[in-house]
């Protein structure tokens, strides 16, 4: 029973990581319909600046502060000028780009700050709490990590439908031809899409990161899962990210646990392929056919 | 208030309009006739900004707004209602409403424009929280104009407002078009099919043929013309 509450607890951190990254698809998906395969490269160079400045001014919470705030930039910057010129193509060709950028980053990093791991602080403790006499697998750091991205989430949540830069937003979105003839400015609205999602993303790196370590290639498998999770909640659907992320992570935990943590990534597989075949719009997109 | 003078939208080699003149006088209904492919949308999406011309000119109120980006036209009182209403089923009636005025820096007035659109159509405030995909024909076309009127256009641009609808639907629709000059001085140029009841509320009709302006006269004038009505209206 203790083994299953710890691999439960266990699942909810990573799951939440994977929301994360889902939330940064789901995000960019809406606004353009592009899987955004650098996401995971992003993230990698969004943690080694928050590396770079903790170990500048050794606080971890001016790393923190820097890594989303490049998030932000980069994201922005990279739909202003690679996304731009390819988006009302064939969507090919922004895959295409999305692929090359992958690989850029990760040589770009590996030049600047070498391509052997290191270790990356966590914001609080990883030792466990103690509940009845024994540690429980659940930190504080991972209490930060699950608030962090839930607060996160609710302020996306917020923005989106509170606001009239998310209403503004979701209308590029759904119909950017309309949205323009109602005053959206709908260029700057994907400019915003790009920068929140990236921002998610920068999160999920800084929470991933005292696990996998920071290397150019340490961050592949966090765009997998958070992939997967996306697809399982639906790629149209914020929540579906975040319920998603959950149910991915507590799964994940359990093939980990219960068989071997060699079979991980071959069970996300599993699930994505399962998911495609039974339910390809996912847990929260309700299919529906659009009139035009 | 419009002057439009030898403006020319091709897609590809095929011209949807071959060197259009046309002015629309300010406070004006204005009717823009014509069968399918005449050239009716494209000439609305010139106007608006969706389509950049390859020729010719399009200037509002003394000002050139040919190749302007749509959402900038917006901001000089062009509200666009386009074919098949362009209402965004995935939001919610008022959200959809709201949208509208999003741009405007005066948000009392946006308010105040809001509860009037709910005056003008009280159909729609029944139904402000659900979403517009739950809308009929009728009131999608409701919705569709109550969010143009939320920008305070000065120009309102109709792209077939009775496709598709009952004719009860399409004559109450036609009157609220009418009242709405009569009250707000808004000027329109409507785009239709069905001539008859365009013609019912309209200053002036345009009639559209390929790409070209065929005739532009008196409303009965128009009306009246055996020849015209049988080769271009279908009448």
């Amino acid at each position: 029973m203790s083994r299953f509450i710890d691999l439960t607890l266990n699942g909810v951190t990573s799951g939440m990581i994977y929301a994360s990254v889902a939330l940064a698809l789901v995000l960019i998906w809406r606004a353009t319909r592009i899987v955004n395969f650098a996401q995971g490269a992003m993230l990698m160079i969004t943690t080694f600046i928050a590396s770079s400045v903790i170990a500048a001014s050794g606080s971890y919470i001016l790393g923190f502060a820097a890594a989303l705030a490049a998030g932000l930039v980069l994201g922005a910057a990279l739909e202003r000028l690679l996304v731009r010129p390819v988006e009302g193509g064939p969507p090919i060709n922004a895959v295409i780009v999305t692929l090359g950028l992958l690989i850029f980053l990760q040589a770009v990093a590996g030049m600047i700050w070498g391509n052997t791991p290191r270790s990356f602080p966590a914001a609080l403790s990883i030792q466990g709490f103690r509940i009845g006499g024994r540690h429980v697998l659940f930190s504080p750091f991972d209490l930060f990590t699950v608030g962090s991205v839930l607060v996160m989430s609710l302020a996306l949540g917020l923005l989106f439908t509170r606001t009239g830069m998310g209403l503004r937003m979701r209308a590029a979105a759904f119909e950017p031809e309309v949205a323009r003839l109602l005053g959206v400015r709908v260029g700057r609205m994907l400019t915003w899409g790009w920068a929140l999602a990236a921002v998610a993303g920068s999160l999920a790196g800084l929470l991933v990161a005292p696990v996998v370590f920071v290397g150019p290639n340490t961050f592949d498998a966090e765009l997998v899962f958070g992939f997967t999770a996306a697809v399982l909640g639906g790629l149209d659907s914020a929540i579906g990210a975040v319920v998603g992320g959950l149910i991915l992570g507590v799964a994940l935990s359990y093939v980990s646990g219960y068989e071997s943590p060699a079979l991980v990534t071959l069970a996300a597989l599993v699930i994505l392929v399962v998911v495609l075949m039974v339910r390809p719009s996912g847990l929260f997109t309700h299919a529906k056919a659009r009139r035009v | 208030m419009l002057d439009l003078s030898d403006v020319v939208v091709a897609y590809g080699a095929v011209r949807a309009l071959d060197g259009i003149s046309l002015t629309v006088p300010a406070g004006s209904i204005t009717a823009v006739l014509g069968a399918n492919g005449a050239g009716k949308s494209s000439l609305l999406r010139a106007i608006s900004g969706l389509v950049a011309p390859r020729a010719g000119s399009i200037v509002l109120n003394g000002r050139k707004i040919t190749g302007m980006a749509s959402e900038e036209i917006v901001r000089l009182g062009v509200s666009h209602v386009p074919e098949g209403r362009g209402i965004i089923t995935e939001l919610t009636v008022e959200e959809n409403l709201r949208l509208g005025a999003l741009w405007r820096r005066d948000r009392r007035d946006a308010t105040l424009a809001l509860e009037q659109s709910y005056e003008l159509f009280p159909r729609l405030h029944e139904r402000r929280r659900r979403a517009a995909s739950t809308l009929s024909g009728g009131e999608r076309q409701m919705l569709s104009i109550g969010r143009a009127l939320m920008a305070r256009p000065k120009l309102l641009l109709l792209d077939e407002p009775s496709l598709g609808l009952a004719p009860l639907i399409t004559s109450q629709i036609m009157a609220v078009i009418a009242d709405l000059r009569e009250r707000s001085a808004v000027t329109v140029l409507l785009v239709e099919q069905n001539a008859n009841s365009a013609l019912a509320i309209a200053d002036r009709g345009v009639v559209l043929n390929l790409g070209r302006v065929v005739a532009a006269d008196d409303p009965r004038t128009l009306a009246a013309d055996d020849q015209l009505r049988h080769a271009y209206l279908g009448l």
